[in-house]
């Protein structure tokens, strides 16, 4: 009895060796020739296509909030001329890596945990394996550097089109003037924040495709295992990707200084 | 040429339940074998355990050197080069045609150009009889083709050893028939070793070398077409010819009392066993072996009637 019991409170700890080790096999993988070029290049572009107009559409209210909020709460302090800057900094430091990663995660993992789930449980995994091909090199490396490629883009885009959107925000509804708009930009915000942004979402990539491999390569029991496969790579990587979050800013703002004056 | 895979001792379970212990067996080269078992006893598992997509909890299976049971990742890439599997549904990569699908161990494992791997990818769907369906999708084809595309890719490496995961579930009698053929004229072509599970006792009667029969978790009995076919031990008597009367029950075994009641029941006589199926070009294969032979050698009688011309295929009545 004390066991099983046992046995049931290490499940979950079992489980993220796996995953871990599954990454580690990913990253020995990434190494070996031949590298999956048109795969990459196939599932580069299928991630982008099903991410982009949902990045850029969740990003203008994304940009309007941060506006809405920080411009109220600065107008209070009376400190209305560094109202850009605090957008600036909260959409490229946070909200840029945090909603390319619930897209990543949302749209691109369960798509690959879906695609790999039924592959499957159809036995083309197996199939790929007894012809001699590890299906680790062949679809799970181009789809993790696929994924974290275009997360860094779509990085790119959130902060662009949400300090778009804040600019719009501000300037338009909240009779903000747009010089003092722009001319804050940097007052606050520096180069590093957005090299951390970059990173960050570049490591959101990474954990987003392999927790969605993993589980659909692990899916079992027929069509309800993909669909639970799917269901089990967003939520993971939902709470994977925000606690990842909080550690690395943790240790960006211990590494990088705020800028002064 | 075929290899030969030499099976000891191996053990599989999944948690606590055994799935089969302690089997042993060789399958020699060039030739081919069936192994049969009730639903449900691990014939699939024991596939998939040959190939190493599942590892044994005990005991070895040495391919050219190579234990696959303890081998590395990489070696075992290596040896998988020399198999070719047709799984149950046939496996086709839904996301590609059935050219693509053929075509896919070609472009992955040699640097043929495109105009050799058409030649060899034709050469191999007109030997499947789907020259024709080249452009569809795996989705849009019957069971039966799916199966024999498998098969198709399946050859198209040229493998020394040929897996066959029940090859005629789901396939109508005459494409059953046909595919039987198919695969001896391979055997006779190729020379690779062979090695099909199923449990369809006409296949199991009429195509292979060896049988093996695995029951209630072991290795009931393996050796030559005609051993088991003339044997009296009840289990492989009541399976090949598929009766009611004997120790295999419908979930699983019979218990006592049911064994108990059929006590008096008289078995029907052994049926009498049936010529090999033999390539259609008239030549014979390297490994086959005059009908009777193993028969006279070792003193057995076989049921009357046995090795006779156009007899009945029918079984168990």
């Amino acid at each position: 009895m004390s066991s099983i019991t046992a046995q049931r409170v290490l499940a979950p700890v079992g489980t993220a060796g796996r995953l871990f080790a599954f990454g580690l096999d990913v990253g020995r993988s990434v190494f070996r020739r031949p590298f999956q070029v048109r795969e990459f290049i196939q599932q580069a572009w299928f991630i982008a296509s099903v991410t982009i107009i949902p990045t850029a559409l969740v990003a203008i209210p994304f940009g309007a909030v941060i506006a809405l909020q920080v411009g109220g709460l600065i107008k209070q302090f009376g400190a209305q001329s560094f109202t850009g800057s605090a957008a600036v900094l909260a959409v490229v430091r946070e909200a840029g890596p945090i909603a390319t990663s619930l897209l990543i995660a949302g749209a691109a993992g369960s798509a690959i945990a879906a695609d790999l789930g039924a592959r499957k449980i159809r036995e083309e995994l197996d199939a790929m394996m007894v012809l001699g091909i590890d299906p680790i090199q062949r679809l799970v490396v181009p789809r993790v550097l696929a994924c974290m490629l275009v997360a860094v883009f779509l990085n790119g885009l959130v902060s662009v089109v949400g300090v778009a959107g804040g600019y719009v925000f501000n300037v338009v509804l909240q009779d903000g003037t747009p010089g003092s708009y722009l001319a804050s930009f940097t007052a606050l915000a520096q180069l590093p924040d957005l090299w951390q942004g970059m990173v960050k979402a570049l490591v959101f990539g990474l954990i987003a495709a392999v927790v969605a491999c993993y589980k659909g390569m692990n899916a079992a029991g027929g069509p309800k295992g993909v669909g639970d496969a799917v269901n089990e790579s967003v939520v993971v990587t939902f709470m994977l990707l925000f606690i990842v979050n909080f550690v690395m800013s943790a240790i960006y703002f211990q590494l990088v200084p705020p800028k002064t004056g | 040429m075929g290899v030969e895979i030499k099976v000891e001792n191996l053990s599989k379970s999944f948690g606590k339940q055994l799935i089969w212990g302690d089997v042993s067996l060789t399958v020699p080269a060039g030739e081919i074998c069936v192994m049969l078992g009730p639903s449900g006893t691990g014939k699939s598992v024991f596939l998939k355990t040959l190939i190493g997509l599942l590892k044994p909890d005990q005991g070895s299976i040495v391919i050219e050197g190579t234990d696959i049971a303890t081998c590395s990742e990489r070696e075992l890439y290596e040896i998988r080069k020399l198999f070719g599997v047709l799984f149950q549904d046939g496996a086709m990569f839904g996301s590609m045609n059935l050219y693509d699908n053929v075509a896919f161990p070609l472009r992955e494992h040699t640097k043929k150009s495109e105009s050799e791997i058409r030649d060899i990818v034709m050469e191999k769907m007109d030997l499947v009889g789907l020259l024709g369906a080249e452009d569809k999708l795996p989705g849009e084809i019957s069971g039966g083709m799916r199966k024999r595309a498998g098969l198709a890719r399946a050859l198209v490496l040229e493998p020394e050893i040929v897996l066959f995961d029940e090859p005629d579930s789901g396939l109508d009698p005459v494409r059953t028939a046909f595919l039987n053929q198919l695969i001896v004229d391979l055997n006779a072509q190729i020379d690779a070793t062979f090695l099909i599970v199923t449990h369809d006792i006409n296949t199991a009667r009429t195509v292979p070398d060896n049988i093996g029969l695995l029951y209630h978790r072991h290795l009931a009995m393996f050796g030559p077409r005609e051993m088991l076919l003339s044997s009296e031990e009840p289990v492989v008597r009541q399976f090949l010819n598929a009766q009611r009367v004997g120790p295999i029950g419908m979930s699983e075994e019979k218990d006592a009392d049911e064994l108990e009641a059929e006590k008096d029941q008289e078995l029907p006589p052994l049926p009498p066993i049936p010529l090999q199926l033999e390539p259609s070009n008239g030549l014979s294969r390297r490994s086959q072996r005059p009908a009777g032979e193993w028969c006279r050698e070792h003193g057995v009688v076989p049921p009357p009637g046995s090795f006779e011309q156009n007899m009945s295929m029918a079984v168990g009545v």
